[in-house]
């Protein structure tokens, strides 16, 4: 079962994980959406944030109105961007503008007013702020969330043809209870709502996190997996606090296609950032029917395990069994009694005993010293393979962030190396695979780690010399690995990146 | 909630415009309240003798005291010892052992205070509405609750799930069973206390809620030795004699 390693990859947290680079400050940030090639991010009081890669983000998004917690779809040739305003909570307003772009150098970028199409009139067990739009791909029908700590989240339909209220006076559904940032999403038959439960605002000291319910249909009941209803404050963790990071909230979704789906959020306060609220976008996964938070590829050294095959990615060198090489003998590979000091085999004898195959050498072995093993490498370029995993020095790799290289959502990209070495995985121009001595930063040796939705990895390069293919790590046969166009029913581009 | 809310509720106080209803059936008839608003949403005075839990084994009926004025910054305050310390000054005699009946007053710092006996048709008490439909404040207060709950039968090994927003404390029969703290927002079973026994007959629940901005609010019921909820058992206010 693949998730019984995402413990392992827990485990292997060593360092920190990497936050996003550049400008990130935001709070209740909108869904991330693409426009023309850019990611987008609009927040509280305006305006937002701009990402060529999701990686590096720069202030620059921009919008009118003000207000509070905005969210945004893309629906045909129009962005409609909701977002609540309120002279008096909980009295309070959601607005509907929409676009044609969200590219405020286009000469297309101009914000039109659709109006108001929820409020909550002060008395009303409603807030009506925190709007989350939601397009159905069952059924296609839109929908709105919102609310906030004052009474309920509510639902209510929109017309995707013009984002306005299909019938402006039709009664809310009541679908969730204490709560705010409510958000939709689809899979798998069940329509979830996640939620942000706890104190906002507060920096260090929020209590912020996400939950979630399900409902086989879209007006609910929400119930969590211990089926207590979202109306009763029910709901299942999601995210929560954790490492240098307080106060999770406002979930988004971004689907990347392919099976590789993320989510944003903001912390209310990232630690290393002196407790600013700062956006993220982290792995979402999928276990047992309901999603859980992953974590992006944290720097350390990793085995690399085809999920295909079980075997590891490593150098085609010859390898030296950890602890010195066992003698010559019976069929069964690299010889089958030890070796005892005179230099002569050793009979067998009872296991723990001195001496006998069994026995073990005494001691504690050590892990290999690379730079000992690798002094009969070559000093070219070398193949890789995969092999059984035997904790060697050629199977461990060094997974490290290149700076100012660039990223993907969520991450830098990263380069691979043989642990204690200079040695790089890289990418051939006949989209093979080969470890060059030395990492140059060239793209070809530049990787794109991303966990899929069942906790398993795929790495891709950043490029393939003289290809324009977007290609991943792929295990072909038992014993080999080359690149490959993805296949997200295929286990061959699946990787388990484990502790060593 | 994030603080542009939270300044600007403590800001205006009571928005909601709503009202008990006069008619009463129970013990004296406290006055209520009226105003040119409707009713509290989901509050009405009992209108029966005695009240069975719903299907879900909520306590639904209570007698409430107007919310008493408390000096708290924020809900950042509300940990352990700041909840214990301001609930359990004495407001006024008998708080925690007194059984009000609707109408009763009790003076608080020079205040008249007055119990009312509500039932709710939901799970929960929203103390935000009863506050409001009275025109008492609605942010930085505690409110007292207490209920008499009447069982068939002597039951062992149960527990009193609760929620609240934001703290609160529980006592059964006189004695503390539990409380929640941090600014939280209700949730059903939120805080559950260890195992106690009902008693045969008369069974006294009360609990104090404290709350800065927000809505204040809360829900008990008691969960058996399987978790399932406790239905044996009947609340009726009128019986404890004055």
């Amino acid at each position: 079962m693949r998730f019984r390693y995402l413990a392992a990859i827990v485990l292997a947290l060593v360092s920190a994980a990497f936050a996003l680079d550049g400008q990130i400050g935001i709070h209740d940030p909108s869904t991330i959406i693409q426009c023309d090639g850019k990611y987008y991010a609009f927040g509280t009081g305006g305006g937002g944030l701009i990402s060529n890669d999701g990686w590096t983000w720069n202030r620059g998004a921009s919008r009118p109105g003000g207000g509070v917690a905005p969210d945004v779809i893309h629906i045909g040739d129009r962005y409609y961007l909701y977002y609540a305003t309120s002279s008096r909570q909980p009295q309070a307003d959601v607005h509907m503008i929409w676009n044609k772009t969200l590219d405020p150098n286009s000469s297309n970028f101009k914000w039109e007013e659709g109006g108001i199409v929820a409020s909550s009139d002060g008395v009303e067990d409603c807030n009506a702020i925190d709007p989350a739009v939601f397009l159905d791909p069952i059924t296609g029908k839109l929908w709105l969330t919102y609310g906030s700590y004052f009474g309920y989240i509510r639902l209510v339909q929109l017309d995707p043809k013009t984002g306005k209220r299909v019938i402006p006076i039709d009664k809310p559904v009541d679908i969730a209870i204490n709560c705010e940032a409510s958000d939709m999403i689809y899979h798998d038959g069940w329509y979830y709502l996640l939620a942000t439960h706890g104190s906002c605002c507060r920096g260090t000291d929020s209590g912020y996190n996400i939950r979630v319910g399900r409902s086989r249909r879209v007006t609910g009941p929400f119930l969590d997996n211990m089926g207590i209803d979202m109306i009763k404050g029910g709901g299942k963790l999601f995210v929560g606090s954790g490492g240098r990071v307080v106060g999770p909230g406002h979930f988004g979704l971004l689907d990347l296609g392919d099976g590789v789906q993320k989510f944003s959020c903001h912390y209310e306060a990232d630690l290393d950032r002196g407790g600013a609220s700062v956006l993220d976008i982290r792995p979402l996964l999928w276990k047992d029917g309901w999603p859980m938070a992953g974590e992006n590829v944290r720097e350390g050294t990793y085995e690399i395990e085809s999920v295909r095959t079980g075997t590891a990615l490593e150098l085609a060198v010859q390898g030296v069994p950890v602890g010195g090489s066992r003698g010559g003998g019976a069929a069964g590979g690299r010889g089958s009694m030890p070796i005892g000091p005179g230099g002569g085999a050793v009979g067998g004898g009872a296991p723990g005993g001195r001496g006998g195959m069994f026995s073990g050498v005494g001691g504690v072995i050590p892990p290999q010293d690379v730079a000992q093993v690798s002094q009969n490498w070559p000093l070219v370029n070398i193949d890789l393979r995969l092999s059984n995993y035997m904790v060697q020095a050629q199977q461990k790799w060094t997974i490290a962030p290149v700076a100012n290289a660039g990223g993907y959502p969520g991450s830098p990209y990263f380069k691979i190396t043989i642990a204690g070495t200079d040695r790089a995985l890289a990418a051939t121009d006949d989209a093979e695979l080969v470890a060059v001595p030395a990492f140059t930063g060239a793209p070809e040796q530049l990787w794109r780690i991303e966990q899929l939705s069942d906790g398993t990895w795929r790495i891709m390069p950043k490029a393939v010399p003289n290809s324009k293919e977007s290609l991943a790590l792929s295990a072909v046969g038992s014993s080999f690995a080359t690149l490959a166009k993805f296949d997200p029913k295929s286990d061959r581009q699946r990787w388990n990146v484990k502790m060593p | 909630m994030r603080t542009i809310h939270r300044h600007l509720l403590s800001a205006l106080g009571c928005l909601a415009g709503v009202a008990f209803m006069a008619a009463s059936q129970l013990g004296s008839g406290g006055d209520s309240v009226n105003s040119a608003r409707g009713p509290a949403p989901n509050l009405t005075r009992p209108a029966s003798a005695e009240k069975a839990p719903d299907a879900d084994g909520f306590i639904q009926r209570w007698l409430v005291l107007e919310p008493i004025p408390i000096q708290i910054r924020s809900n950042a305050q509300l940990n352990d010892g700041f909840v214990q310390t301001t609930i359990k000054t004495e407001y006024f005699p008998g708080q925690y052992t007194a059984i009000p009946h609707d109408g009763d007053r009790v003076t608080v710092n020079g205040n008249e205070l007055m119990w009312h006996a509500i039932d709710t048709s939901v799970y929960h008490v929203n103390l935000y509405h009863f506050a409001c439909a009275l025109n008492k404040p609605t942010f930085n207060i505690l409110f007292w609750a207490v209920t008499v709950i009447n069982c068939s039968e002597e039951m062992q090994g149960v527990r009193l799930a609760v929620g609240s927003n934001a703290a609160s404390i529980w006592w059964i029969n006189g004695k503390e069973v539990i409380g929640i703290y941090g600014d939280r927002h209700m949730v059903i079973d939120d805080g559950v206390s260890k195992r106690l026994s009902l008693k045969k007959g008369t069974n006294i629940v009360r609990c104090a809620v404290i709350n800065s901005p927000g809505v204040s609010d809360m829900c008990a019921r008691f969960l058996d030795t399987e978790d399932k909820p406790v239905k044996r058992f009947t609340v009726k206010l009128g019986d404890v004699p004055r």
